[in-house]
């Protein structure tokens, strides 16, 4: 029984991690690039949804549709003032460097703000918990609430990307931005909007990371930011299911390793898998390989 | 003088600002205009100019990003307080010194050959993360270790200090998040700067070499360098690996520096890594004199302006990405080449240097 129960908490924190790993794998196939900010927009939207339903009252669902534009709009912001410059530079390594300054803000920003004291958050999800085999097994509200939403966010984006033409166009522009180009598509309303999604993605994820594991600090987000990018690596970068299948085995990874090796471990754990991944596919579970062309 | 040739010259004026700082500090010292507040600064600022050096290697020269050199520092610190504690009444405190040192940095050179042979097949973007995920696995694995000592040899347990087994004389050496207590105070300015400019020498010297060439020949376009015979692989992990040992030279200092060695996120995180960075960036990306400047000023500026010591970080955040934009970005590389200093001054010379092009 104890299996079962580490093995669905591991779903629900890996369903955290697949829809943080979504936004990473859509912008990383569009713009080419590590957003390594990304997981402090989650922050963002946990602060926003805290500030909105603890602060002022605000029912959950409207603060955490309030908390998806803020996020939106912030990562858009984002994508225009730091990543657009840098797009055509020289050194790929540039806007990788912009985008660690990006997070840095972020967080600092934060940190001036709301203070470094951890912020108990309260759970927006009202589901009472399901109880199984005669109490052996108990299923909390927000791993019911974050399974859900990430099949529904799944089948959604497939969907999207596959029968919308801003879809089709995100797919033309992370195969050949030139060509699409060239197509008549807007290859910067495109990257914007994948980042649009990607952001409002990373505040649902936030809110329902906040839900389950309820402290709030400026660091929040870098974590399970830097671990979501490894499930994306985990399942092939730029592929929307791979994010999942890697979301999900990696949350179960960490819950099992946290729960029969060791605690402190467990994010030692979680790299150890990256590297092993990288070393033996290194384009991942679903990832396409690509030539370097001369 | 006069053969000297212009790298040499730019390599020797790189020297002597280290140098005539250190003869100013020293002065400074001993007329007492140093509080104790800067005086405690010191040998951190040593430390942080030896990493931006090395990182710059790796950053600037190699063109990779390394985002684990506080993983490669927190490696030599504990190598090389373990190896002090161990020899803490055997030797004299010099040559124990020494050996630290390089033990610091043989062990920080392994763990970049480990780390360096399966990552640097790999390009930017996860190099970058891979890094980062080896400096948290060091990280939290530090915090774990235990080691102890009694008569009958080492024990060692990845549990609790109980389950090392020590007899009631034995010692724990390695105390898990406790981590090193009572590494000798070893660590000083004039050894600091000695470091420094042995790193420099290391650095510069190798970056003008055949071999540095062919380091900068593969930043600038791998399968150009590959196709004319360089051995891509060869050449990045030597970069890597020196830049990992030097990373270890410098926590071999920080540790001497301090009465306790620990593990936290604090000194030996992601955001230490990214302290380096931000010195390597504000310095100038590939320039070594840069490094060393900016890793001074940095460090000195928030603490000679205490008002801004809490907005400190949010500026270097600031400073980070504006200098990106600023560098980086084609539109402002065309804007400062069209209003450059250099170039307003030559077309008042010459006025009709638009009709020669």
């Amino acid at each position: 029984m104890s299996l079962l129960s580490y093995l669905i908490n591991g779903i629900s924190l890996g369903s955290v991690y697949a829809i943080i790993a979504l936004g990473y794998t859509m912008v990383y196939g569009i713009a080419k690039m590590l957003n390594f900010a990304h997981g402090d927009v989650i922050m963002v939207g946990g602060y926003v949804v805290f500030v909105l339903a603890s602060g002022m009252g605000l029912p959950p669902i409207l603060a955490v549709l309030i908390s998806m534009v803020v996020c939106t709009v912030l990562g858009m912001v984002i994508e225009r003032v730091a990543y657009k410059p840098l797009r055509m530079a020289a050194s790929p390594l540039a806007v990788l460097i912009t985008a660690i300054g990006v997070s840095y803000l972020l967080q600092n920003l934060a940190l001036l703000l709301f203070g470094a004291n951890t912020k108990s958050f309260t759970s927006v999800v009202t589901i009472p918990a399901i109880v199984l085999a005669e109490g052996q097994l108990t299923i909390s509200g927000e791993t019911i609430v974050t399974i859900i939403a990430c099949i529904v966010i799944m089948v959604g984006l497939t969907a999207f990307i596959k029968k919308t033409k801003a879809g089709q166009a995100m797919l033309a522009v992370s195969e050949d931005k030139g060509a699409a180009q060239l197509m008549g598509i807007n290859v910067n309303g495109t990257i914007a909007l994948t980042f649009a999604i990607g952001s409002a993605l990373a505040a649902v994820a936030g809110v329902l990371l906040c839900s389950t594991y309820p402290s709030l600090t400026p660091y929040t987000g870098a974590m399970p930011g830097i671990k979501a990018f490894v499930a994306a690596v985990f399942g092939g970068i730029g592929s929307i299911p791979g994010a999942m299948i890697g979301g999900i085995l990696l949350g179960i990874i960490e819950i099992l390793g946290k729960a029969y090796i060791s605690s402190q471990m467990a994010d030692a754990i979680v790299f150890a898998v990256l590297i092993v991944v990288l070393l033996v596919k290194p384009t991942g579970i679903l990832g396409k390989e690509i030539q370097e062309k001369v | 003088m006069n053969k000297m040739n212009k790298t040499t010259k730019q390599n020797m004026v790189t020297y002597a600002i280290v140098i005539i700082a250190y003869i100013i500090v020293m002065l400074l010292g001993v007329t007492g205009h140093i509080s104790s507040l800067m005086e405690g600064l010191l040998v951190p600022l040593c430390i942080y100019v030896i990493l931006a050096v090395s990182l710059n290697l790796v950053v600037g020269i190699l063109g990779e990003l390394s985002l684990g050199h506080a993983g490669f520092m927190c490696v030599g610190a504990f190598a090389g307080s373990f190896f002090s504690m161990c020899t803490k009444e055997a030797m004299p405190s010099g040559l124990r010194f020494l050996l630290a040192l390089l033990i610091g940095a043989a062990v920080a050179a392994v763990f970049g050959i480990l780390i360096g042979i399966p990552v640097l097949r790999l390009r930017g973007d996860y190099l970058a993360i891979v890094t980062l995920a080896f400096g948290e696995i060091i990280k939290n694995l530090m915090n774990v270790l235990y080691i102890g000592r009694d008569e009958t040899g080492f024990h060692f347990s990845m549990k609790d200090s109980m389950a090392l087994g020590l007899s009631p004389e034995g010692k724990t050496i390695i105390n898990g998040p406790q981590g090193i207590t009572g590494t000798p105070h070893d660590a000083s300015f004039t050894i600091g700067v000695v470091l420094i400019l042995l790193t420099l020498f290391m650095i510069l010297n190798l970056i003008h070499s055949r071999d540095g060439r062919a380091i900068m020949a593969i930043r600038d376009n791998r399968i150009a360098a590959e196709s004319i015979g360089i051995n891509v692989t060869k050449y990045k992990l030597m970069a890597f690996t020196l830049s990992a040992s030097i990373a270890g030279v410098a926590g071999v200092l920080y540790a001497h520096n301090l009465s306790t060695l620990t593990a936290l996120p604090k000194n030996f995180g992601y955001n230490m890594s990214i302290m380096i960075l931000v010195f390597v960036v504000l310095g100038g990306i590939g320039n070594i004199r840069g490094s060393v400047i900016s890793a001074v000023v940095l460090t000195l500026l928030p603490e000679l302006l205490r008002g801004l010591s809490d907005y400190r970080m949010l500026i270097y955040a600031v400073v980070l990405i504006a200098m990106m934009l600023f560098n980086w970005s084609p539109k402002a590389v065309t804007f400062r080449e069209r209003y450059s200093l250099k170039r307003l001054l030559s077309r008042k010379e010459t006025p009709d240097n638009h009709a020669a092009q």
